[in-house]
Formats: structure tokens, sequence, C-alpha cells
């Protein structure tokens, strides 16, 4: 997908001034958020099954090239292809190219944050194959020609009206006023898609290791059909994805569902193991896995940000951000949003193009609070803040202002001694003589004026408590 | 901790924020320490912890006052540090931005366990809310209490200051919903992003406004600051009060 990540501030005020928008995001607190907290509360051992949960990502990463190789042996045993992509372009030519040698015109698919990186959808249709989502929300959302909000819910910035509307003018019905109809409706689209189709494209939440099996976590069902009826499925995922054991799979099933939307399971768990076997009834003739690097390497060669790669995509963190709450997914410009997007989206498109995204926090750490693998997000954040600052390690993506590093200059110098304290409190009493009333300052000049548009700000005090430590001091 | 009380000494962390805002918070602080029983003592020193370059990526600008508070610190007994967030920075971040710095690192961990947010060591270490007959009631009082998001979530502390409240008579305790999600200052955030800041602003002064109080009581001036000048923005006629002043009026 093409990156915008740079026009944060200009998506964020969009979605600021957007009442509709802002309703649906409200929604968030006491849906997802709460319903997350609920089960995290209601199951025994929750923090022991975080903590095991982070051991075996780190594990797994730490030895990534050997379970991947793992995944290799046992894809093909099962009978199956895979390949590994280094980037977005090379993922999208092998799916491309497949259908092309396959004939396919008609390609159904299952929800796929990778398949979205790699702007899928636009590549299949350039070579004329018509792809059609078949999740709910990812179908409003290629209805309406827009990118997912949300990781688990693509569409969650859109009302029931909305929708309603938006079935009425790209597919030509009735306009509903209730979301069973709706929800008819989309099933009754799609179900000759599902019937007429080629070729089945999924994402997966876990590879395991040992089998080669990809795992599918869904409530609608449309997981496991794109699976089973057409006579080729494609899964297609990140290569941070893989697990080492069946065993391991329960435990991120119980984090990852519990996290996500706070079932304690999903309506459907799908397991694929290779094509359909000469004694089964159910399944695709060749099943193809899709690896897909696309930036990730460079995550897992920085030890400060490797664990932004124990992601489940759960969605928790961004449900959780005070922030994401009001500017939603579109402002942060590419495919991953919220606090986690604003790690990975900078690292897998352009750290100083997306530098808004890790500046575009408070740092509350209640994304680090929610993760079920305790991502230390503000940690990574505070990282890539001093990267763009310093630029240490990735000095070509330096971005920092004169004004803000002479600011920080005047700042040294205030705070660098206890007289250059009080000499900074005379200066600023000075400073700011034009602007006090009644100890208060109602407005300030740019670049503080956004500050005292909603906010009054403080007089800085005519004696420091410094000084006062004289008559308080010792008696 | 200590086991005789008038044994107890504390070296007062005020603050910059404090120091050249509010330093009423910081007299509120020490008599509270005080009346406690605690020898409290003010290095002239100190400065400020180094979080507003740090939390800009100004790692190296940091640096230098970060180390010199660890100079002045070390082996100096209890600090108490009337702010959750500045707290955080001596007790949790001090280990990103010494990473590379073997020796401060080292001596910035030996001194962790020895700062002190002021309800930590209010509740934890003194036991005020246990001491007979120390807070005494003045005129009725709501209060609702706002959760500091480093003071909470990196320091885990969020109980000692409602058992505090809870325990001052006439004071009482309404919680409002969302009482835990940031009131969108975040430094520099409320500056660079000031209409995010300030959306986020506006749901927690709904928030306070639904629970119906005389005021807002917090650990942390920054918020504070944030929270009240917003407040008296919409002329609420509701105050933001530091704990320590809260627990001042009644001791």
């Amino acid at each position: 997908m093409q990156s915008h990540t740079k026009d944060f501030r200009q998506g964020a005020g969009a979605a600021l001034s957007d009442p509709k928008i802002q309703a649906n995001l409200e929604g968030l607190y006491n849906g997802f958020h709460q319903a997350r907290i609920d089960a995290s509360d209601q199951t025994p051992d929750w923090e022991a099954l975080q903590d095991k949960g982070r051991a075996i990502k780190a594990h797994t990463l730490d030895n990534l090239a050997y379970y991947l190789e793992m995944v290799e042996r046992n894809v093909i045993a099962s009978g199956g292809h895979i390949y590994f992509a280094r980037d977005a372009e090379a993922a999208s030519n092998y799916v491309v190219n497949l259908a092309k040698e396959r004939g396919i015109e008609l390609v159904i698919k299952g929800k796929s944050m990778v398949s979205e990186e790699m702007a899928l959808n636009h590549r299949l249709e350039e070579e004329g194959i018509e792809p059609v989502e078949t999740d709910l929300g990812e179908y409003i959302v290629q209805l309406a020609e827009e990118t997912p909000f949300h990781i688990i819910a693509p569409a969650i910035h859109k009302s029931r009206g909305e929708v309603s509307e938006l079935f009425v003018e790209k597919l030509n019905v009735p306009l509903y006023d209730n979301i069973e109809d709706l929800t008819r409706e989309a099933r009754d689209q799609l179900r000759q898609k599902f019937v007429d189709a080629g070729m089945g494209i999924t994402g997966a939440n876990f590879i395991v290791a040992e089998t080669g099996t990809v795992t599918l976590v869904t409530n609608e069902g449309n997981g496991r059909m794109c699976t089973s009826m057409p006579k080729i499925h494609v899964a297609i995922t990140g290569m941070e994805k893989v697990v080492p054991s069946i065993e391991d799979l329960g435990l991120f099933l119980r984090l990852l569902i519990r996290s996500a939307t706070g079932q304690r399971i999903s309506s459907y768990v799908t397991t694929v193991t290779g094509p359909r076997g000469e004694d089964e009834v159910d399944g695709p003739e060749e099943f193809h896995l899709v690896i897909v690097d696309n930036g990730r390497s460079k995550m897992l060669a920085d030890p400060n940000l490797r664990e932004a790669l124990y992601c489940l995509r759960c969605g928790a963190c961004l449900n959780a951000c005070p922030v994401y709450r009001k500017v939603g997914g579109h402002a942060y410009g590419w495919v991953y949003p919220g606090p986690i997007g604003a790690i990975v989206s900078p690292m897998l498109t352009n750290l100083s193009e997306a530098k808004d995204l890790p500046f575009a926090s408070t740092l509350c750490g209640a994304c680090k609070e929610a993760c079920p693998v305790k991502i230390n997000i503000p940690r990574m954040l505070l990282y890539l803040r001093k990267e763009l600052t310093q630029g240490e390690t990735y000095p070509e993506h330096k971005s920092v202002s004169m004004a803000e590093s002479t600011a920080v200059k005047g700042w040294r110098a205030s705070v660098s001694s206890s007289f250059m304290m009080r000499l900074s409190n005379l200066g600023g009493r000075l400073l700011q003589l034009p602007f006090v009333r009644g100890g208060r300052i109602d407005r300030l000049p740019s670049p503080l004026s956004g500050w005292t548009k909603h906010r009054k700000f403080p007089a800085i005090a005519s004696k420091p408590f410094r000084t006062r430590w004289k008559n308080i001091g010792k008696k | 901790m200590n086991q005789t009380d008038n044994a107890v000494k504390a070296s007062l962390f005020v603050t910059c924020i404090i120091d050249q805002f509010f330093p009423e918070v910081g007299e509120a602080a020490v008599r509270v320490l005080r009346r406690l029983g605690v020898d409290v003592e003010f290095d002239q020193s100190q400065t400020c912890c180094g979080q507003p370059a740090f939390n800009n990526g100004f790692w190296n600008d940091a640096k230098p006052t970060a180390r010199r508070l660890v100079d002045s610190y070390e082996g100096e007994g209890n600090v108490v540090v009337p702010s959750g967030s500045c707290a955080a920075m001596l007790r949790v971040f001090y280990n990103e931005l010494f990473h590379d710095e073997q020796d401060t690192l080292r001596r910035a961990q030996a001194l962790a366990p020895h700062v002190f947010e002021f309800t930590e060591f209010v509740s934890d270490v003194l036991g005020a809310e246990n001491r007979e007959g120390l807070f005494h009631a003045t005129k009725p009082m709501r209060v609702t209490y706002h959760e500091s998001c480093h003071l909470k979530r990196e320091l885990g502390v969020d109980l000692q200051p409602r058992s505090l409240i809870k325990s001052l008579p006439g004071v009482e305790l309404v919680e409002m919903p969302q009482a835990e999600v940031c009131c969108g200052f975040g430094g520099t955030f409320s500056v660079k992003y000031a209409d995010i800041s300030a959306a986020m602003l506006n749901d927690k002064i709904a928030n306070i406004q639904s629970a119906n109080v005389d005021a807002v009581v917090a650990g942390d001036m920054s918020c504070l600051m944030h929270i009240g000048g917003g407040l008296e923005k919409q002329e609420a006629g509701i105050r933001a009060i530091h704990i320590a002043q809260l627990l001042d009026e009644r001791i």
C-alpha cells in the first residue's frame, strides 16, 4: 500500500472534525477494550500465560531461521508449496503469476493485513482478476474503496446508516435499516462468489512449525470457506507469525482471542495443513504458503525493535489507546494504525516520513498494559524518537527542526544549575509579563497558541520553591 | 522501612514544574511530611530530571541534568518526589537513557529503590491512613481522583492515593468514568498535537463533571496544569489540586 504517513496531522484533523467517526470510535472503550479486560480478569493465571507467550515469541524470533526452515520442510511434506517473499512486490508477483498460470478470473479473500501491505487487490485488478473480500468489514471497506480502519474491525468507523447507503449505491439494493438485513444481503452477494472463485486467498494468524499448519481465527466462517471451496488456497502472512508447536498454538489462541474481542474462543478456528489429502472430502487441490519479509528483518536485526514482531495483531493496543480513539485508523497513513502501528508502519515504510507516528503519543502506557504479550510499546516509541532526533542507528532518517534543537539547547542551559534555574525564572517572568492576568495566561503566540486555545497556562511563580525553602526550611 | 518514625529522613526532589509554577504544592508536601515526623531535606542543586528532552528524543541533552541528579541523591537515603512522572523517570526511564553509560546506569539502578513517589511514601512507608487523629475535618468536600499515567502504569501506584483520600474525614471520593485514561497532556504532545490533546482533555473534563465534584485530585502537577487549565478555560468551577494540598488542608 502506498504510504501516507506524512499526512498524519491532516488525517487526524479530518477524524477529529467528523462527528460520525468520533461517535463510532467512542464505542471502543466500553466495547472491545472492556471486553478484553473482563476476559483477561476471568482467565486464571492470565499474567503467567502472557509471560509464557512472550517467552515463546522471543525464543522463536531468536531462532527464526531454524523455525522457518522447519515450516518449509513440513509444508512441502504435506504436499503444499511455500514461497519466501523478500518484499511486497515479490509476494504480489507470486500470487498474480500463479493466478494467471491457472487461468483464474475471480479470487475470494479472507482477512489479511499483509495483503494490504502488498496492495494485492489493486495488483489483481490491474491484471484483470477480480478480488472479492469476504470478511464483512473488509467487504464494506472494499465497496467503499477505502482501507481498513482497525486491525480486527476494518469498518468500525462506519455506522449502520452509512453502510446501508453504501449498499444502495454500490449494490443497487433497497435501503436496509437493520444489521440482519445488511448481513443477509452481503451473504447473498458473496454466496455465488464463493462458488465461482478459482482461488481463495487468506492471511494466517499463526503458522505451526512442527506441522506446517496455517491457523485462521475468524467469526464469520468466511475464512474457512476461502480455504476449502476454491481449488487453490494461498495463505499469505508475515514471517513473524510462526510458532513452534501445536501446544503453543493453544496458548496463543487463548491470548489472541481474549485480547481481540473478549471472546473465550472465536466462532471459527481453522487449521489447514497442506492441500486435500486422498482420503479427505474437503480442501483445495493446491495449497501455497507465502511468507513475507517486507522490512521485518530490519526490525528483527534491531534489538531495540525486535519485540514489535511479537505482535499477535489482536488490536488491543488500538482499543486501549486514547489517541487512536480520537484520530482513528486512517490518520496513521499505512496498514497498521495505533500504538503498534506507530512502530511497525515507520519501520516497514519510511521512518523519517512517518515521524509523526512515534511522536503522536502521550506515552500513557495503556498499550503496554493491554498487550497480551507485554510488548513495551512506549519504550520503542521513545527509541524511535531518539533515532529521529539523534540518528544513531538510522542516521539517514534523522529529522529534527532547527527551532526545536534551539529550544532544547535553551532548556538544557536553564536546567544546568540552580543559578541558571533562577536566571530562567527571572527571564521567564519578564517574557510572560504581557500575557499574565490573575496568575494565569489566557493566550500565547505560536507555537503555544494551540495550547491556550483550550487551556489556560499557569504563570511562572514570582518566588520559586527553591527560594521559598529558606522560609520553610530548617526551623 | 524505618522502624521509628522519628528517624525517617527524606530528601525532596520537588520537580522543576512545582519549583517554577506551583511552589505552593512543594510547600504543602513539606508540611505533610513534617507533620508525619519526617526530617525533610532539600538539595538546592536540583533542577530537572531530564524528561522533557528525553521524551522528545534529545537523550544527549537530557543526560547532563539526569546525571547530576544521580550524583546529588546517590547515597542520600529516601528521595520523595511529588510527581509520578518524574519518579518514573528516575526509577524506570533512566534504564533507557543510560543504557550506553554503564557506570551511571549502575548508580541510577542503585538509587531507584530509594526513590518514592509522594503518596507511595506517605502511605506505604509512613502509613498515614492508620494514624489516629492525624487528619481533621474541614468543610465537606466531594473529590474525584485522576490517575496520572506514569504513576499508575509505570510505578503501579493506584491504591495508595485512593486510600489516603478515603481516610480524610469529610472528604468523599467519587470515582469518575475512565479515571485511568490519559488527560492528553503528554508533555510537548499537548503543544505539537494540541488539537488531539484538547479532544482528550475535553473527554477528561466531561468525566470529571459527571462525578459532580468540588475538585479533581491527582499526584502530578503536569496533568493538573493541563486539566486545571482546561477547567479554568471552561469556567467549570471545579478545582484541580495535588493530593499533597488536599492532605495539607486537613493535617
